[in-house]
């Protein structure tokens, strides 16, 4: 069990040699990892984290083969009929699961909040939308729930933590994520001046509009900074690549990463430049 | 309705790099988000009244017909007379013609969002009438031939050098020759050059911020009283106004006016709150002998029974704007609405039409602050979401986007597809990364990485390895 007790070996050796569980206990419930398409793509250690994390917290984790996006770029783009027809497959998918964990309060959101708007209420799949509505869970209200237990070597000491809109205010996310922070010790907890304003991400908005994503980004950063943190966590993958892009491209030295990350021990070490 | 929306993107960058107008943006953060919490704040049955005024207006539009009809019926009783203008055209017409009536040369008028929206003041100049905006910002923009930026201040968009520098042009010729730069004897030069223009004017004209149906009275809501002395020294008292702003009762328009002014600026109350009912009585020392209101449509019953039925509720606050964080950092003027940030994204396309508002309902990262902080409880981003899709069924989404919203529901819709696709991306993001980070990339993806850096994928996809690592699917 790699995240039973502190390490020796440094995060990324730790995260390569990571394998779940190939045979759980049968006692063991079963928790499907809804990754995001943003998470499969361009953070899958962001994944892997998610997976120790729910282990951890006493489930056998499955990633359903079948999952692909769960239509929010559709959605939000007008093309209703598209993201009906992702929403549908993406219900299908994960039908069989009792519990669903999603590591991002964007695409959580869209399950929960958004997929029962798209069906007609005499539409068998309204009922179903809504039946995965209440069985999907965001990760950290997953794990402020069924319990976190830090385990890990301390990776940041001074951190600051970035709400995304959608998590803070479609599914009230504000205190979970803090609280598991707070339980990793030594670690000092950061609040930004206007935690409740926008990165600037936003989906397609960011480059549909990229002069005003990027001040909202470049507003975002300076905030960041003046809490003298050293690494910034979020729990969304759209917020950390833009923020995370912006303090590079500005020359800061202030890591970005999703709040599993600190909280599995799976940040990867520092690079130079 | 004017509407020069196409020239959102460049409008925004000139913004953007405005310094001044960036200064004086940085006002909204303190002077009306800060104003607007601690008010919220002070007041603990604040979400309470949120929840009865949602309630009040949904059942006032809901049976707008009965409450206009009993509305117009009190203010007849009264002595005064309602004009019902289907549009912008009829109710410019309608107030011409008062005006002509009466023989006016000059008109005050106390702010008026519904004047703007209807563009009265270049059709009664173009007429032979002055019209003379007598709300300090108003005043400002006029002597500068601009548009108000913010649906309540008016003016937020300029620093007072710029304002003292309008004054010091336009002041000389009523003997005023010295260039002010002390804000309170700036108020008070503009004052002494309005009450002169207050006591000569022959109508007056304000809008209403609620009209109310069981006493026929308009209310109207200043921090500088100017509304009173429009609406009271001239013999007659013009009221303009949307359809949507009556509310049932007295008891219903006082729960709107402890919601508006802590919801606009903080304040528990404003200044003045005035209740225009009628015109003068008998035994009356002053007051308007003749009292009319103007109620203009333009658009709003056509909303009426769609997905845009609850913007009707909105109270003119502005609270959406001040919260907003594209609104925030690129101010009014570049939405080319007289209806600018959230509320008018909404409304706009209503008024004017999808097709000359492109860009408003699509400008906003749906952060949702808008919805968070309306007085009345809009659902803002779900109807800019409804204004997207109208567009979209429409074809007026930019072909580009199109085509990658299909491709994207195309590759979704086959997990094979998905996957093969995220094994391309991925290895391309990685091989035109460079000492870790991508600095450049074509197509929309520039739009990225004009701003920002981009981290590539670690490795394949988590999908991938963790079926290569033996993980359960």
């Amino acid at each position: 069990m790699p995240f039973s007790g502190p390490s020796r070996l440094c995060a990324a050796r730790r995260l390569w040699h990571y394998a779940p569980v190939k045979k759980p206990l049968q006692t063991k419930p079963q928790a499907a990892l809804f990754v995001t398409c943003l998470v499969d793509l361009i953070r899958p250690q962001v994944g892997f984290a998610s997976a120790a994390l729910i282990e951890a917290a006493g489930f056998e984790v499955v990633v359903p083969k079948g999952q692909t996006c769960c239509g929010q770029p559709n959605y939000n783009s007008g093309d209703r009929r598209a993201a009906r027809s992702m929403a549908e497959r993406t219900i299908e998918e994960l039908e069989p699961y009792s519990h669903v964990v999603v590591p991002s309060g964007s695409c959580a959101g869209m399950i929960k909040v958004h997929y029962p708007s798209l069906f007609d209420e005499a539409d068998a799949l309204f009922g179903k939308a809504r039946a995965l509505a209440d069985r999907t869970e965001e990760l950290t209200v997953f794990l402020a729930r069924h319990g976190y237990t830090p385990s890990v070597p301390l990776q940041a000491t001074r951190v600051a933590y970035h709400d995304s809109c959608s998590g803070l205010r479609e599914l009230g996310i504000h205190d979970q994520p803090r609280a598991l922070l707070r339980k990793l010790p030594g670690l000092k907890l950061l609040e930004l001046s206007e935690p409740e304003v926008c990165c600037g991400f936003g989906g397609t908005f960011c480059v549909k509009y990229p002069d005003i994503s990027g001040r909202m980004v470049e507003n975002k950063t300076a905030d960041i900074t003046a809490t003298g943190a050293d690494t910034v966590a979020m729990g969304d993958v759209g917020c950390l690549l833009n923020i995370e892009g912006k303090l590079r491209r500005e020359g800061r030295d202030i890591r970005a990463c999703h709040v599993a990350e600190l909280l599995a021990g799976t940040l990867e070490p520092r690079r130079g430049g | 309705m004017e509407v020069e929306s196409g020239a959102f993107v460049e409008k925004a960058r000139a913004a953007l790099g405005d310094a001044t107008l960036q200064h004086a943006l940085k006002h909204i953060k303190h002077g009306f988000v800060e104003a607007r919490a601690n008010a919220a704040a002070r007041l603990p049955d604040f979400e309470a009244m949120r929840d009865r005024a949602r309630d009040v207006k949904a059942h006032t539009i809901a049976n707008l017909a009965d409450y206009l009809e009993q509305f117009e019926a009190n203010v007849t009783a009264l002595g005064g007379r309602v004009h019902w203008a289907r549009d912008a055209g009829e109710a410019r017409a309608i107030v011409l013609a008062i005006c002509r009536n009466t023989g006016a040369r000059t008109v005050t008028k106390s702010k008026s969002m519904v004047t703007e929206e209807i563009e009265l003041n270049p059709y009664l100049e173009e007429h032979g009438i002055e019209p003379i905006e007598t709300d300090l910002g108003e005043y400002i923009i006029q002597l500068r031939k601009e548009k108000p930026s913010h649906i309540i201040a008016p003016v937020i968009h300029l620093s007072k050098d710029q304002v003292a520098d309008t004054f010091h042009e336009h002041h000389p010729k009523h003997g005023f020759h010295e260039r002010l730069t002390v804000r309170s004897d700036m108020v008070r030069e503009a004052r002494s050059i309005l009450r002169q223009r207050f006591v000569k004017a022959d109508v007056g004209i304000t809008g209403a911020n609620f009209l109310v149906a069981e006493t026929g009275s308009a209310v109207v809501v200043t921090n500088e009283g100017n509304a009173d002395l429009t609406a009271s020294l001239p013999d007659t008292h013009i009221v303009v106004t949307g359809i949507e702003k009556l509310v049932p009762t007295l008891d219903d328009c006082h729960l709107m006016l402890r919601l508006l002014p802590r919801s606009a600026t903080g304040q528990d109350i404003t200044a003045y709150i005035s209740f225009f009912t009628g015109p003068k009585r008998a035994a009356d020392l002053s007051g308007p002998s003749s009292f009319h209101v103007v109620l203009l449509d333009n658009g709003r019953s056509n909303m009426m029974g769609t997905e845009f039925e609850e913007m009707l509720r909105c109270i003119r606050c502005g609270a959406c704007l001040n919260h907003c964080p594209v609104y925030a950092n690129i101010g009014g003027h570049a939405y080319g609405s007289v209806y600018p940030g959230p509320m008018g994204a909404v409304l706009t396309p209503s008024l004017a039409g999808i097709d000359k508002a492109g860009h408003l309902p699509n400008a906003s990262s749906f952060c949702g602050r808008c919805e968070e902080v309306c007085p009345v409880r809009i659902p803002l981003p779900r109807m800019m979401r409804h204004w997207r899709e109208r567009e979209f069924e429409r074809h007026l989404t930019p072909r580009g986007a199109r085509w990658g919203l299909h491709a994207w529901a195309v590759i979704a819709a086959s997990p094979t597809v998905y996957r093969a696709m995220q094994w391309t991306t991925s290895r391309l993001l990685r091989l035109v990364a460079w000492r870790g980070w991508i600095r450049r990339l074509p197509l929309a993806g520039a739009g990225w990485t004009g701003q920002r850096d981009m981290r590539p994928p670690s490795g394949d996809s988590f999908q991938r390895q963790w079926r290569k690592r033996g993980g359960r699917r």
